[in-house]
């Protein structure tokens, strides 16, 4: 019986039914797999909710934006400052990610209603703050007892003068955070990006999608790509300002990190701008390297060709010893790998940097296109919990629109790199590997137990549940508080930080000395031992 | 840091800045881990769930385990009856727990589900239980559904035979497993025969053996709460926190109880082990009395660098009750006392302290937050400040030192197997104060003035 056989054999025959579709072992063949729906009650899912992934993920890096999270206190402060995605302000930015509003909804506001007490919330930090924007988040029960948020938010702007905007992401819609980061993005659309007129692109003018700065990894990647000469608009919204981002529609490339979560604006912008959009991948040397190179060849300059090559040959120069180094440790260790949406494909080409070997790997919230490929988005059906959540259709916004590439170099560069196209995760991993969609905590010990990888990449509500079963788990959501892995210094962070894990001593002194040795010496009667 | 914030006080009436409490179903996931072989079930969306989880594993390091009914937009229109029929299935079937322990989240109390009598229709294995509180995420704070769960463990357990086991109940107040630990060594010394409710010392102080255990050693036994209903007494520690259940204990069983404060500093600790004393009928053993020297003794020693030091101290109300005690015992000002819980009583508690050490020109806020404590500070700055993580970025804006003491504590390590109850609990805490306070005058003293001995 295969470990995947193994595994699903424990479960009832209804759970059966449902997990099976969500697991498969990577063949020659062509693979489908069930992704994005509901998780069944009562197994211990990773998966969040919708307000986790609309203000949690995709808004709270946005740094000048003071977020109200309307509800009771809790939804509000589990997202203060857990996240690690770094931003800085300045004298001209504020920066409130140090702070956690909420409106703190009491008995009364739920049995009354809580538009009261939000209109007076936002009076208040306007008259505190002043901040450039603020956005309102609802949490369930908002929802449930019909605050109209989106109503108080248009009253609010009038009377402040400030862009106020409102985010129905109650945690029931959806069937994960991935609603939440639909949500979030229709709201960039619609109340952000292209409303500002105050920047004059440079040449290779790009914006960054998707990238949170987690650890400082958007810090790394700017630094490498203003060294080779390019404009950033924006970043969407790791270490992002809403003033920046309302200039974002001036770039002539989206670079998108993560799909999962920004597809949706990645492509929006592409129809009401004309940005062509580049799927990229700056974790791993050799993924930073082959990113830079498609973006060169996006822009088509001699110049900025050279610049590229001599970048990475001087970036990959101050690197190779420690990679070499580290390589000698970890090349052969195998690894499971179970994240978010994208980040389990990402590290892929880190992992094999490094020659580790993977033998498990999943998302949390993952559609099928994050496994398949953009390819079978025309084939995925839609549920009842998929149309809970907010889906907007945009058109060219004329004055705006720019034509980017012509069709002829459009076509070209199709089948040259991943422009407006993602590959998903199963095409990158080797025959053998189980994916699985959703690993719940039962799977997690059973697969570890099967399957036994020298290193368990999770996050928080795994990571001790790995390590006191013997196995390291080294957090990919938070990089356990160090970073940044992102670009080419990145890979040695992280290669140090397995490395460091693999060998600390304590794994040495997990057992004590009288489970192994015996400790009844004795003396045989009448002789001497 | 905190740039933002600024001097001028402002009344806020809607916008909470900063909050120093969270919801209820944390608190009671907290309590549920403390019940032997428990899985803590989350009636709500996922996220609620997975948020307290990420909470209590950062704080304890240790895995939180708990299972949610995962509401889609459907079960939020048609009712979660469905979704906690099928949880508790799969959780008794996967997970192999022997009682599960459901709480509601404001989802599940906002649409009105009855978890009473969905739990009613439900078919329970042979041997297993289910049990429930409601937790209502806008009213309280996680210290009241820390009391809440443990209120429902009685509520469905808890049995009077009218045959007494001779036994005394504690409940530890929201403290963490080294503090149980201490509570229970201290009951152990004075030789009593108790049940604690919850214990979490054993579940979230788990050692590392090379072998996962979902369920570990610790953790109240079920037949233990069965039984609670025949004890003599309650003591219920930490009075915000435990006279709740206690009471609840008491209407069902008829079993009295003492509340008491955490036994936090000298003064406390007395009653505790006076009470202990009085229901054990056993005098205090020369031990108890050598930690107690040992206390008074460094207190004593190290009065010069603490004496009259101001400080502020944020928290859960009993736990922040509990050291202002203890500073003011020390001969510190508890110049801040703020608490995110709502509650006069708390205000009543504090002025009693203060009054009692005849202290004056010292604030208490219940339902406070650290925004407005930051605020108190920069117009009249403390010495030193007390409490969890959140207020790290205050005391580097301010300059000020910070010990780190009560829920959470999510940049640390250690700190939850270490008892601050308990004479060798204020020990630890004595020890923590000085050296913050000490070592930031080795940082601050001018070159000429740095003392060798101290």
């Amino acid at each position: 019986m295969s470990s995947m056989e193994k595994v699903l054999d424990k479960y009832s025959s209804k759970v059966y039914k449902n997990r099976k579709a969500h697991i498969l072992e990577k063949t020659d063949e062509l693979q489908s797999i069930t992704a994005d729906v509901r998780t069944v009650p009562g197994i211990m899912t990773n998966r969040g909710c919708c307000y986790a992934g609309c203000k949690g993920v995709v808004l709270a890096p946005i740094k000048d934006a003071a977020i109200i999270v309307h509800g009771p206190i809790g939804c509000s402060f589990y997202t203060w400052g857990t996240r690690r995605h770094k931003a800085k302000g300045d004298e001209n930015t504020k920066n409130f990610l140090e702070y956690c509003f909420s409106t703190d909804m009491q008995e009364a506001d739920i049995v009354f209603g809580g538009e009261k007490k939000l209109r007076q919330a936002i009076k208040e930090v306007v008259e505190i703050f002043n901040p450039a924007t603020v956005m309102i988040c609802s949490t369930c029960p908002v929802g449930l007892i019909g605050d109209d948020i989106h109503a108080v938010a248009a009253e609010a702007e009038a009377l402040y003068g400030i862009k106020v905007m409102a985010f129905s992401c109650e945690g029931y819609k959806g069937v994960s955070q991935s609603g939440g980061h639909h949500i979030a993005s229709n709201g960039l659309i619609k109340h952000v990006i292209g409303t500002g007129d105050t920047r004059v692109p440079k040449q290779f003018a790009i914006n960054i999608l998707g990238e949170y700065n987690i650890g400082g990894d958007g810090w790394e990647i700017n630094r490498v790509l203003k060294r080779i000469g390019y404009d950033i608009i924006c970043s969407i919204p790791g270490d992002g300002s809403y003033e920046e981002m309302r200039n974002a529609h001036v770039a002539d490339l989206n670079l998108v990190q993560c799909h999962r979560s920004i597809n949706y604006v990645a492509e929006m912008m592409q129809v009401q701008y004309g940005i062509p959009w580049l799927k990229v991948n700056f974790i791993g040397v050799n993924g930073t390297i082959e990113t830079l190179r498609s973006i060169a060849k996006y822009f088509d300059d001699e110049g900025l060709t050279a610049k590229t090559e001599e970048v990475i040959a001087d970036e990959v120069a101050m690197i190779i010893d420690d990679m070499e180094y580290y390589k000698t440790k970890l090349k052969g260790k195998t690894a499971a790998i179970f994240l978010g949406g994208s980040r389990s494909h990402h590290y892929q080409t880190l992992l094999k940097d490094l020659e580790m070997e993977t033998v498990l790997a999943g998302y949390e919230f993952g559609h099928r296109d994050d496994y398949e490929g953009r390819e079978v988005i025309p084939n995925i059906k839609h549920d009842g919990d998929s149309k809970s959540i907010e889906s907007i259709t945009v058109s060219k916004v004329p004055d705006k629109y720019k034509v980017r590439l012509s069709e002829e170099r459009y076509a070209k560069l199709k089948e040259e790199i991943n422009l407006e196209y993602y590959g998903g995760l199963i095409k990158d991993v080797e025959k053998g590997v189980i994916i699985v969609d959703d690993l719940n905590h039962f799977e997690t010990e059973e697969f570890l137990k099967l399957l036994k990888p020298d290193v368990f990449f999770a996050g928080i509500k795994d990571k001790y549940v790995a390590q006191k079963g013997g196995t390291l788990s080294r957090q990919l959501h938070s990089y356990d508080y160090s970073g940044p892995y992102a670009g080419f210094a990145g890979a040695v962070n992280f290669a140090r930080d397995v490395t460091m894990g693999i060998s600390t001593p304590a794994w040495g002194l997990v057992k004590a000395p009288w489970k192994t040795e015996p400790t009844l010496t004795g003396q045989v009667a009448g002789g001497e031992v | 840091m905190l740039d933002l914030t600024p001097k001028e006080v402002s009344e806020r009436k809607a916008l909470r800045i900063n909050p120093a409490k969270t919801c209820q179903p944390v608190g009671a996931i907290y309590a549920a881990l403390g019940v032997h072989k428990c899985m803590p079930h989350s009636h709500g969306s996922q996220g609620c769930c997975s948020f307290h989880r990420m909470y209590l594993t950062r704080h304890f390091k240790e895995p939180a385990i708990a299972a949610s009914s995962s509401f889609t937009e459907g079960s939020s229109v048609f009712g979660g009856g469905a979704n906690i029929k099928a949880s508790v299935k799969n959780i008794f079937d996967m997970y192999k727990a022997d009682i599960i322990a459901v709480h509601t989240t404001c989802l599940s109390e906002t649409i009105g589900d009855d978890l009473n009598s969905f739990i009613q229709e439900i078919d329970i294995p042979e041997g297993k239980y289910v049990v429930h509180t409601n937790t209502p995420s806008y009213v309280g704070s996680h210290v009241t559904g820390f009391g809440n769960m443990i209120s429902g463990f009685i509520k469905y357990l808890a049995k009077s035979t009218k045959v007494s086991n001779g036994k005394l109940n504690i409940m530890p107040g929201f403290v963490n497993p080294g503090d149980m630990r201490e509570m229970k060594r201290l009951a152990d010394l004075m030789g009593a025969s108790y049940i604690m409710l919850p214990d979490t010392s054993g579940v979230l102080d788990a050692p590392m053996t090379g072998h996962y255990d979902m369920y570990p050693r610790g953790g109240t036994k079920i037949e233990d709460i069965i039984s609670m209903g025949d004890s003599k007494i309650t003591f219920a520690l930490g009075e915000l926190t435990c006279e709740a259940p206690a009471n609840t204990l008491e209407k069902k069983c008829g079993v009295p109880y003492k509340t008491m404060p955490l036994p936090m500093g000298v003064a406390a600790t007395d009653a505790y082990i006076m009470a202990l004393s009085q229901f054990t009928k056993n005098e205090v053993p020369y031990e108890i009395e050598e930690e107690r020297g040992q206390l008074v003794d460094i207190m004593l020693d190290g009065h010069p660098y603490f004496h009259n030091k101001s400080v502020a101290i944020y928290g859960d109300p009993d736990t922040v009750l509990g050291i202002t005690a203890l500073v003011l015992e020390m001969g510190m000002i508890p110049k801040y006392i703020v608490t995110g819980t709502p509650g006069d009583a708390f205000n009543k508690k504090a002025e009693e302290l203060f009054e009692q050490a005849g202290v004056t020109g010292c604030v208490a806020k219940a339902a406070g937050d650290l925004f407005e404590l930051h605020q108190w500070i920069k117009n009249d700055p403390v010495d030193v400040m007390i409490g969890g993580t959140h207020g790290k970025h205050i005391a580097r804006a301010e300059d000020i030192p910070l010990v780190r003491a009560g829920f959470p504590i999510l940049d640390r390590y250690v700190h939850s197997m270490m008892a601050i109850v308990g004479y060798k609990g204020a020990i630890r805490l004595v020890e923590l104060i000085l050296t913050a306070l000490m070592d930031r005058q080795d940082r601050d003293c001018n070159e000429e003035d740095m003392e060798m001995i101290m």
